[in-house]
């Protein structure tokens, strides 16, 4: 590799980095610009009224609710579904395992404008109506895919070994799940609930035709934009750029720190073991 | 299944079988047998559900024709219905925008797996799901405040130079290619990253000593050896471009339709399910044949696509 292509490799790099990062700053910028319309040309100047707008708009604050209710009973379901479609796949082996497994996957792909349609006509022959719970079982339908997957991931790893002893140590059933099995998953199972939350406040192509009259922040958010919008949509942004970016720091600094005391125990280890020598 | 018997009981494992059946029956199959049933019958007032009228037919199918337009691109020119051209276009642009999503982030992945240095990869990464934390909605509307016609990016290619008059972006297909590349690229970087990452060094060494040229390297190394990572990504960028709603909607280029934007027409300003549901399953028979077709073509399996 010659010094000249790894230089454009760098190049290329932060010119991608920068095209990720401009549209969010953009868009954080016209939070700021004292103008009706969201943009950060011309700049007429600073301003914090669209963060005050944004706090007197009950609408926003009734719809970050119903986002939040929404999430958290896909959470709810999807991961206690996932989970058990994931050790039923892992348990059987053959061509019913990978048909199987290809129904579980395959939501992923469907596209939601699908799943929504589909879940709303599901249900509405039994005289079920439009409204957040429909939104909630066609958003567990694909999401619970992908705690399938995690699990799964998560049982590769897993001694089977450990439940023989238990049964065999006299251990009950329940037992064996709630002591051996769901420790051992309880990384996946973290991971499955944090991803199912962040997909269904993400959600918007089930919401929107399963939702009724109700709002989330997404159908909220594209509401406004398509009638009459205003930069208070971009304080909101910017507020939630913030919080999600500081989630991430804080992960990535608690990750360090963790490799950084696994790091000084290994090497504890082999000055231990070399003592020993 | 005699294993999970012995091991959890009899009560545990019938929950477990319930709850998948509850999924992949109550929530997943019957609902799409539902759409395929409700997709041939006629859209009536609901006294007239059940009765004689309440027959299985075409009908719905049928509302793609009609409606017939000028198609006048690519060098050719004849009238199409309305419809079918939404639907055509909107396969074509999917598959631009999985192209260039792939131009983009195959110099990137092979900066990432081969020439950026092991200690910058983790905050490389970080900078780099920072978007994917921004809800979709928002990114697109970033991309709609950036391609007005009096938006950053014409101010900017004019105080470069580069342009004399604002162009008009939002206009045809290409804002919505635009916003979608944005959205989707990350989607091709990490499974493209994940394939290049397992090649071997001393492969590209060997080659380089033997005298290989660059391109002929990537051509027939590089390229070779992520094709499966090439397959999922490309894979997981159609099916999400095919099945945009948000992204054309907000950005709302009036010459610029896609075919989730008709459906939502149907179901929303006709009120009339039933050829919603016959349009969302063409929809949905398109992407499965098209997943199918992409996985016998390079050949990968779901589970390939999956991770």
């Amino acid at each position: 590799m010659n010094t000249n292509r790894r230089i454009l490799g760098h190049i290329y790099m932060g010119a991608f980095l920068a095209y990720l990062m401009i549209p969010l700053f953009v868009m954080a910028g016209a939070a700021f610009n004292d103008s009706k319309l969201p943009t950060v040309i011309p700049w007429k100047g600073f301003t914090d009224r669209w963060f005050i707008d944004l706090w007197n708009d009950n609408r926003i604050w009734g719809a970050l609710g119903n986002t939040l209710l929404v999430a958290l009973a896909v959470v709810a379901i999807a991961v206690p579904v996932g989970t058990a479609g994931a050790i039923l796949v892992n348990s059987i082996s053959g061509r019913v395992r990978s048909i199987l497994y290809g129904m579980m996957v395959a939501p992923i792909l469907i596209p939601g404008v699908v799943i929504g349609i589909s879940t709303l006509l599901f249900w509405n022959q039994f005289s079920v109506g439009s409204g957040l719970h429909l939104s909630v079982l066609g958003q567990v339908s694909y999401i619970a895919s992908f705690v399938m997957l995690l699990v799964l991931a998560r049982l590769q790893s897993f001694d089977q070994g450990l439940e023989e002893a238990a049964l065999d140590l006299g251990a009950t059933h329940a037992q064996v799940m709630r002591r051996i099995l769901l420790p051992h998953l309880y990384p996946a199972l973290g991971a499955g609930a944090a991803i199912s939350f962040f997909q269904s406040i993400e959600n918007f192509n089930v919401t929107l035709f399963t939702r009724g009259g109700a709002d989330t922040l997404t159908v909220y958010v594209f509401s406004k934009v398509r009638s009459g919008i205003t930069p208070s949509i971009n304080a909101l942004a910017l507020i939630m750029i913030l919080i999600t970016l500081s989630a991430a720091i804080w992960y990535e600094i608690n990750r360090r720190r963790k490799a950084k005391i696994e790091a000084a125990r290994e090497s504890e280890a082999r000055r231990a073991e070399a003592l020993e020598m | 299944m005699h294993d999970l018997f012995r091991r959890y009981g009899m009560g545990l494992t019938y929950t477990f079988v319930g709850l998948t059946a509850f999924w992949l029956l109550v929530l997943v199959i019957l609902p799409d047998f539902k759409l395929l049933e409700a997709s041939f019958r006629p859209y009536l007032p609901i006294v007239d559900v059940g009765g004689p009228k309440d027959t299985y037919s075409f009908n719905n199918y049928m509302q793609i024709f009609g409606n017939e337009v000028d198609f006048n691109s690519f060098g050719l020119h004849f009238e199409i219905p309305a419809r079918i051209k939404v639907f055509v276009l909107t396969i074509f642009y999917s598959a631009v925008v999985t192209l260039v999503t792939f131009l983009l982030a195959y110099p990137l992945c092979f900066y990432l797996a081969k020439v950026a240095s092991n200690r910058s990869l983790p905050t490389l990464f970080l900078l780099l799901f920072v978007p994917l934390w921004v809800s979709e909605v928002l990114r697109s509307f970033a991309w709609y405040i950036i391609l007005t016609l009096k938006g950053p990016l014409n101010a900017f290619l004019m105080a470069i130079g580069a342009i004399e008059k604002e162009i008009r972006w939002v206009e045809g297909y290409s804002p919505v290619v635009i916003t979608l590349v944005y959205a989707y690229v990350l989607f091709m970087v990490f499974p493209l990253y994940n394939a290049m990452q397992s090649l071997d060094n001393n492969q590209l060494e060997a080659a380089e000593d033997l005298g290989a040229p660059w391109w002929k390297i990537h051509w027939r190394i590089v390229l070779p050896h992520s094709k499966p990572g090439i397959a999922s990504g490309a894979v997981m960028v159609f099916m999400l471009s095919a099945g945009s709603l948000l992204v054309p909607a907000i950005i709302n280029s009036t010459t610029g339709n896609w075919f989730t934007q008709t459906i939502q027409g149907i179901m929303m300003e006709g009120q009339d399910w039933n050829a919603g549901a016959a349009f969302a399953f063409m929809l949905l028979l398109f992407c499965t044949v098209a997943v199918t077709v992409a996985m016998r073509v390079f050949r990968v399996k779901l589970s390939d696509i999956a991770k």
